[in-house]
């Protein structure tokens, strides 16, 4: 003969589990209705601790093809490194925006800046960079450009830069700009003088 | 005596002739004869080195060895020609047969040669020498002249593998670029920059009747894989160059004639790869043979780039980057030929080239220009790229860096984009010139070029319009031919 109050306690923890079960279901109809993740394309990073500076950005315009010179106020943190990653994550900021005048593929990201000394940065962008980036000479080359000019004319010191991507080494950046060796700042700056 | 003055200056200018003629004769002869010449391949990269033999001994310049592998500088002091390499001193003695390295004394098997400051040491000397200087294992193939420093070594294994055709599929260790030929009854692939090592046997032998056997032979600083085939063999590349899989050509491609062209008696044959007309495009199919048999002397060499995997650009739903390179290098290799310019295409097909392969197979031809199609939806007209090259030099004594081997052709290179923009501007085509990051332009050792071709007006289609691909080939060939006319100006330097 079983007790009464264990029916009584089986019969409340059935019901609890029928509840839940409901609620779970609910919960996930509405997320299925929910946007899906368009809205997560752009990177996430934290809050920059930090004066606000004015800098130089040396953006691409797809038309006519060129490079220029624009001037930005981004808050940076004090570390020499810091400062790398976040002038160029404020780069791919504004091509990732909707009207932008050289548009990245969704998701691209600065995964990391390492300053080398003597004089290397390098640069560790994601998959999400090179796999969505358009296929084309001056596409690819005005990326390259404005990253290591931008970078140079900000951070003191700089005289190679070497582009990584997911932290390994690719032959090409879409098909075309070569990723394989170091890009040097003099020899950068010469193209950034034919692009502007 | 005026008789005596005359059969003197007779007998001088007899003697004078037949030195002349001599010195001409032992420069053909010799021109013929294989150099003889000293692999080298370790961590720091691989190299070749000439051999001299003096004396019928082969000797080799001991500072040429090291200067690649770290921080090697010699000087003279006297008879004594003392070399520091990294923290290793040494002292070698013209004419002596004993060094001393690092306090210690080693014996050298036959004298120690000293030649305008150079210091050669024999050849048969280099394994116990090289452990003297070096921290890794050194092994040396004396007969191949083969030097392997650290655990360097490509290793393969070959199998058959029984389909329908039957294919020999070959895997390395490390990604591998021979030079292919192909002979009535066998297929040569010669390593002359990899450090490949000889399987078990040199003869392998495998149960198919269309590839029965392979041998392996090592020959003056290379290796060769030679493959038998009952049939004409192929081969293509997979795996990012670490596979090579032989198997018996198409018999369509076997009986296709030379790649199209125009129908001139005097053209020379450019290309032996297989007709696009006469065989399907063969994705990963690697040219078997690109420098003419006939030794045709290329002028250009025109390179349809990407292809095979490699799609390039979408350019629209339809359109691929690699298709429109290769129709425009068609042409244009068709308005070459035209102009009596003999031209080299690098393929001619749907075939994968690696960077790397271009531009070798672009030196071998040592054309006078390289033309490298690209194409690309934005924008309008063209763009003209010559390399962007690293300020300053990082080479190694005699050594260039395989990315900056176009800088000493950079002058020519910046004529022929100038020459090509003036005429793409006769034509009212809109142009540019920029400097790019752009394999292989680097590599390329000399007048190198390449063009990206955006639509006439912001149509893409327009990209595969006859009349738009006839008008760019018109004025790359006007360019190409302004400069080939320059070269030949009186006081133009070559």
């Amino acid at each position: 003969m079983i007790p009464r109050h264990l029916k009584i306690g089986v019969a409340v923890m059935l019901a609890v589990v029928l509840a839940m079960s409901f609620y779970a279901w609910r919960m996930r109809g509405r997320m299925q209705q929910a946007e899906p993740a368009t809205a997560y394309i752009r990177p996430v990073t934290p809050p920059v601790q930090g004066p606000t500076e004015q800098l130089t950005l040396y953006v691409a315009y797809d038309d006519p093809g060129s490079l220029r010179a624009q001037g930005a106020s981004i808050p940076l943190p004090a570390g020499r490194q810091e400062r790398a990653q976040e002038l160029l994550r404020a780069l791919l900021g504004l091509y990732l925006e909707k009207s932008s005048s050289h548009p990245l593929g969704p998701g691209a990201e600065i995964r990391d800046v390492y300053l080398v000394d003597p004089g290397l940065a390098v640069i560790d962008t994601n998959d999400a960079f090179a796999d969505g980036h358009r296929s084309g000479v001056l596409e690819e080359e005005l990326t390259v450009a404005s990253m290591v000019e931008t970078l140079a004319a900000n951070i003191p010191g700089i005289n190679r830069v070497k582009i990584l991507v997911g932290g390994k080494e690719r032959e090409t950046l879409a098909g075309h700009a070569d990723l394989t060796g170091f890009y040097d700042v003099s020899a950068v700056n010469q193209l950034v003088g034919e692009l502007q | 005596m005026p008789w005596s003055r005359k059969v003197l200056g007779r007998s001088a200018a007899v003697l004078i002739f037949g030195i002349v003629v001599g010195c001409l004769l032992a420069r053909r002869v010799s021109g013929f004869s294989e150099e003889k010449r000293l692999a080298v391949y370790s961590s720091n990269g691989n190299y070749s080195l000439p051999v001299s033999e003096r004396n019928g001994t082969d000797y080799i310049g001991l500072l040429e060895i090291l200067q690649p592998l770290g921080t090697a500088s010699a000087r003279l002091d006297g008879r004594i020609w003392r070399l520091h390499y990294n923290d290793v001193e040494s002292e070698f003695t013209a004419g002596g047969t004993r060094a001393r390295i690092h306090g210690r004394n080693f014996d050298l098997p036959t004298s120690f040669l000293l030649e305008n400051g150079r210091g050669l040491v024999p050849l048969s000397s280099l394994p116990g020498l090289m452990p003297q200087f070096l921290s890794f294992p050194v092994n040396f193939h004396e007969t191949s002249r083969r030097l392997f420093i650290g655990n360097v070594a490509v290793h393969f294994t070959a199998q058959v593998i029984k389909s329908n055709p039957p294919s020999l599929v070959m895997q390395f260790s490390s990604p591998v670029n021979p030079m292919i030929a192909t002979e009535p009854g066998k297929l040569r692939m010669v390593f002359t920059r990899e450090p490949l090592v000889p399987p078990g046997s040199q003869r392998l032998t495998f149960d198919s009747t269309a590839i029965p056997s392979a041998t392996f032979q090592e020959n003056n600083g290379a290796a060769e894989i030679a493959v038998s085939g009952a049939v004409p063999l192929f081969a293509s590349f997979s795996g990012d160059g670490k596979t090579i899989t032989i198997r018996p050509a198409p018999q369509a491609a076997v009986a296709a004639a030379p790649a199209p062209g125009p129908a001139q008696g005097s053209s020379p044959v450019p290309v032996t790869q297989p007709a696009t007309s006469a065989a399907p495009p063969q994705a990963g199919t690697a040219p078997a043979q690109v420098v003419s048999s006939n030794g045709t002397q290329y002028f250009a060499v025109v390179d349809a780039s990407h292809g095979g995997n490699e799609r390039g650009a979408e350019l629209s739903d339809q359109l691929a980057e690699k298709d429109v390179t290769l129709a425009f290098a068609l042409r244009l290799r068709q308005e070459l030929l035209a102009h009596n310019l003999p031209t080299l295409l690098l393929r001619s097909d749907d075939t994968t080239l690696s960077l790397d392969q271009r531009a070798g197979l672009t030196n071998i031809a040592h054309p006078a220009v390289y033309i490298c199609l690209h194409a690309a939806s934005q924008g309008t007209g063209v763009r003209l790229y010559t390399a962007l090259l690293p300020v300053g030099g990082e080479g190694r004594g005699p050594f260039l860096g395989w990315d900056r081997a176009q800088s000493a052709a950079r002058p020519t290179s910046l004529t022929l984009a100038s020459s090509l923009a003036a005429e793409f501007g006769k034509r009212q085509v809109p142009v540019r010139s920029l400097t790019a990051p752009l394999r292989p332009l680097n590599s390329i050792t000399t007048a190198a070029v390449a063009i990206e071709i955006a639509p006439p007006a912001g149509k893409i289609s327009n990209l595969n319009s006859p009349a738009y691909q006839q008008l760019v080939s018109e004025a790359v060939s006007a360019g190409i031919e302004a400069v080939e006319a320059a070269r030949h100006k009186p006081g133009a330097q070559e």
